[in-house]
């Protein structure tokens, strides 16, 4: 096996956060975004990242290169940890970790144009490039992402949606990045200019030998996109495994409760015979349950669930579960009892 | 007789620089009790029509044609009117509760607001009649958190808040605009679990607006496909998504990745959507369309093919069936 691009171990995230109306000598409470992820990431590899709001998607993501603070490590192929690099040591790595966000429209200067917008990477990581290759190259790619050339003077509110996401793709691929992390490319767009750009970055991927850290609420999307799937929920992995395997034999019961929830387009297939529902709501990730923080609402919650945190085990399909394994016919019916009552 | 019978609608907005084709020539139909579903990306029309249907269009849209609920026009019609037909038939449900929901207020003096309003209840009556509607969308606790702020509620929580409001006057047509799109999938689960089991119980009607085929598959048991304000595609939810007649409806089906399958490359559809203030002369997805021909510089009619099924297409039927097969 060749070295990983991205070793990352034991990373943690967290916030102190100030309670709505507590007194001002009181301390801050603490708030674990991301509580000890560990993964590795091959070069040329798609792990996709999913979870509800507030599992800490993004702010995995932030921390990778380095927006948030962070503990743990982030181990690069050269060796190097990126978490607690300064920021001017940070720079070298920024050009090889790029990122794409989720609102196209906002995350681009609407005062900028769009050759200003692709370039701006490139003049910043490599400041002596004459202008003249620095026009030939936002050209080229612009031509690569599928935008016409000849659009290089135009601004931001000029393009749709969907070419907007291309642009901020180009940014991102300018500087030859190894990888990139995508926060929900493709959840703003339509479905018809979604397929468009999601086919756009695999092909990307492909021609260019990309790494993608792809983080997405829409488990189709990600099945489609992804080699190896991480689920996260409130901030720790509760599975991660090759997308293949994932979706088709999922261990933890969260995974399977998730799974069973997304809509399938197809009228023959009866959603109210599939889905397991989950009781209640999130826990709030200030005050997170004891041992597995899934145990609130798992539909197979046992004592040794409260009382251990359960770690992440097995070879290639890594669970993070006393009880693995698929939910029987019992405990779905249990599942539902509880929802209906 | 039909309990919503829209006809002819056309919806224009006067903006600075143009007029805007929002909704142009919808005909519609909702039975008593039925789930409609209503499909198209954003821009297509498909949130202005119910806003037409409600009375809340913005100050520079115009409506023309003819929306009948219960045989009664209500289309522009006076505030009185509408604020009646309001108060007894109709209900909308949006997208995001938290900014449907008044932050300022309690959940039970918003909702009770409702009742003393349109049913000349008393407070303390209407407060009671919250509870219960509270308890009807499954909120556990209800009569100690009537009195919480919306704030205080989680995303999926304020949105069964809106539900149990909108129920409130017991409407026969609950009209839900992507109820759903804020929402994780395992809170859309429930919730849609639960619209179909009030819609049961409450024997109302639902048009549901989404631009989620998966949300429609598993709800609705008659869709209609916008695209460009027009309705391209009408039918059954079964037939359309087995056998879709439109090459629009085709391409979208086949354009989102799916769960239940394997990966390979997407079909896409190529180009951007119409521009709606310069709407095209003939059909609005012609530029994008892999059958397109002659006629299609005129604008096809929505016209019935089979029973029960509508399409606005020239493209034979044969030949779209053979791009099914050859592009799986």
């Amino acid at each position: 096996m060749t070295k990983p691009l991205l070793d990352v171990h034991d990373l943690r995230v967290s916030f102190s956060v100030r309670q709505a109306g507590a007194m001002p000598w009181s301390r801050p409470r603490n708030l674990q975004a991301v509580g000890g992820v560990s993964f590795t990431l091959q070069p040329g590899e798609t792990l996709g990242v999913v979870g509800e709001s507030g599992c800490g998607k993004s702010t995995l993501a932030r921390a990778l290169i380095g927006l948030v603070p962070a503990t743990g490590r982030a181990e690069w192929q050269d060796g190097t940890d990126l978490i607690g690099l300064s920021a001017r040591q940070m720079m070298a790595y920024r050009s090889q970790i790029q990122m794409i966000f989720q609102d196209p429209l906002a995350s681009l200067d609407p005062r900028m144009t769009v050759g200003q917008i692709i370039a701006e990477p490139l003049v910043t990581h490599q400041p002596g490039l004459p202008k003249a290759q620095v026009r030939d190259r936002v050209k080229a790619m612009m031509d690569r992402v599928g935008l016409l050339p000849s659009q290089i003077n135009r601004y931001p509110h000029e393009f749709s949606g969907g070419q907007c996401q291309r642009i901020g793709i180009a940014r991102a691929l300018i500087v030859e990045p190894r990888l990139i992390i995508c926060d929900e490319p493709v959840s703003a767009l339509d479905v018809s200019i979604q397929a468009q750009v999601i086919n756009l970055l695999m092909r990307l991927q492909a021609d260019l030998g990309l790494s993608l850290i792809f983080i997405a609420h829409d488990l189709s999307v990600v099945r489609h996109i992804s080699d190896r799937v991480m689920v996260l929920y409130l901030g720790k992995v509760m599975e991660i495994a090759p997308a293949r395997d994932l979706y088709a034999d999922p261990q933890h019961p969260y995974t399977q409760a998730l799974l069973s929830a997304v809509p399938v387009p197809d009228p023959a297939h009866d959603p109210a015979a599939t889905v397991v529902p989950l009781k209640g709501d999130l826990p709030s990730p200030m005050n997170p349950p004891s041992g597995c923080v899934f145990r609130t609402r798992c539909p197979r919650g046992a004592p040794r669930c409260a009382a251990e945190v359960p770690v992440l085990a097995g070879g290639r399909h890594q669970t993070a579960c006393h009880f693995p394994g698929p939910l029987t016919p019992q405990e779905i019916a249990r599942a539902r009892a509880t929802e209906a009552a | 007789m039909a309990l919503l019978e829209i006809r002819d609608l056309s919806v224009r907005f006067h903006t600075h620089d143009a007029e805007v084709h929002a909704v142009s020539d919808v005909g519609l139909t909702v039975q008593p009790g039925e789930t409609l579903g209503i499909v198209g990306e954003s821009g297509s029309g498909k949130s202005q029509l119910a806003f037409a249907v409600m009375g809340l269009l913005a100050r520079n849209g115009q409506a023309s044609g003819s929306v009948r609920l219960d045989g009664q026009e209500i289309l522009n019609a006076p505030p009185k009117v509408i604020n009646r037909v309001r108060a007894e038939k109709i209900a909308m449900i949006f997208q995001d509760p938290m900014t449907s929901l008044n932050p300022y207020m309690r959940v039970s003096d918003q909702m009770a607001e409702v009742l003393v309003l349109h049913k000349g209840l008393s407070k303390r009556a209407a407060v009671a009649e919250s509870v219960r509607m509270l308890d009807a969308v499954r909120i556990p606790d209800a009569k100690g958190r009537v009195r919480l702020y919306p704030h205080e509620f989680s995303g999926g929580m304020r949105q069964r808040v809106m539900i149990a409001m909108a129920l409130l006057c017991r409407p026969k047509l609950l009209i839900a605009d992507e109820p759903t799109t804020a929402l994780d999938v395992t809170v859309q689960a429930q919730i849609m679990t639960l619209l179909s089991d009030l819609q049961r119980d409450f024997g109302m009607a639902m048009m549901l607006i989404t631009h989620d085929l998966g949300v429609v598959a598993g709800s609705c048991s008659r869709v209609a496909v916008m695209y460009g304000g027009r309705i391209r595609e009408l039918g059954p939810v079964g037939p359309l998504f087995a056998d879709p007649a439109h090459p629009y409806t085709q391409g979208l089906l086949s354009a989102i990745p799916r769960i239940d399958t394997d990966e390979g490359e997407l079909a896409v559809i190529p180009g951007q959507p119409p521009d709606m203030s310069r709407p095209p002369q003939g059909c609005a997805f012609g530029p994008r369309c892999a059958y397109r021909r002659g006629d299609c510089d005129h604008r096809p009619p929505l016209a019935s093919f089979a029973p029960d099924r509508w399409r606005a297409c020239f493209a034979p039927l044969a030949e779209l069936r053979a791009g099914t097969e050859t592009h799986p």
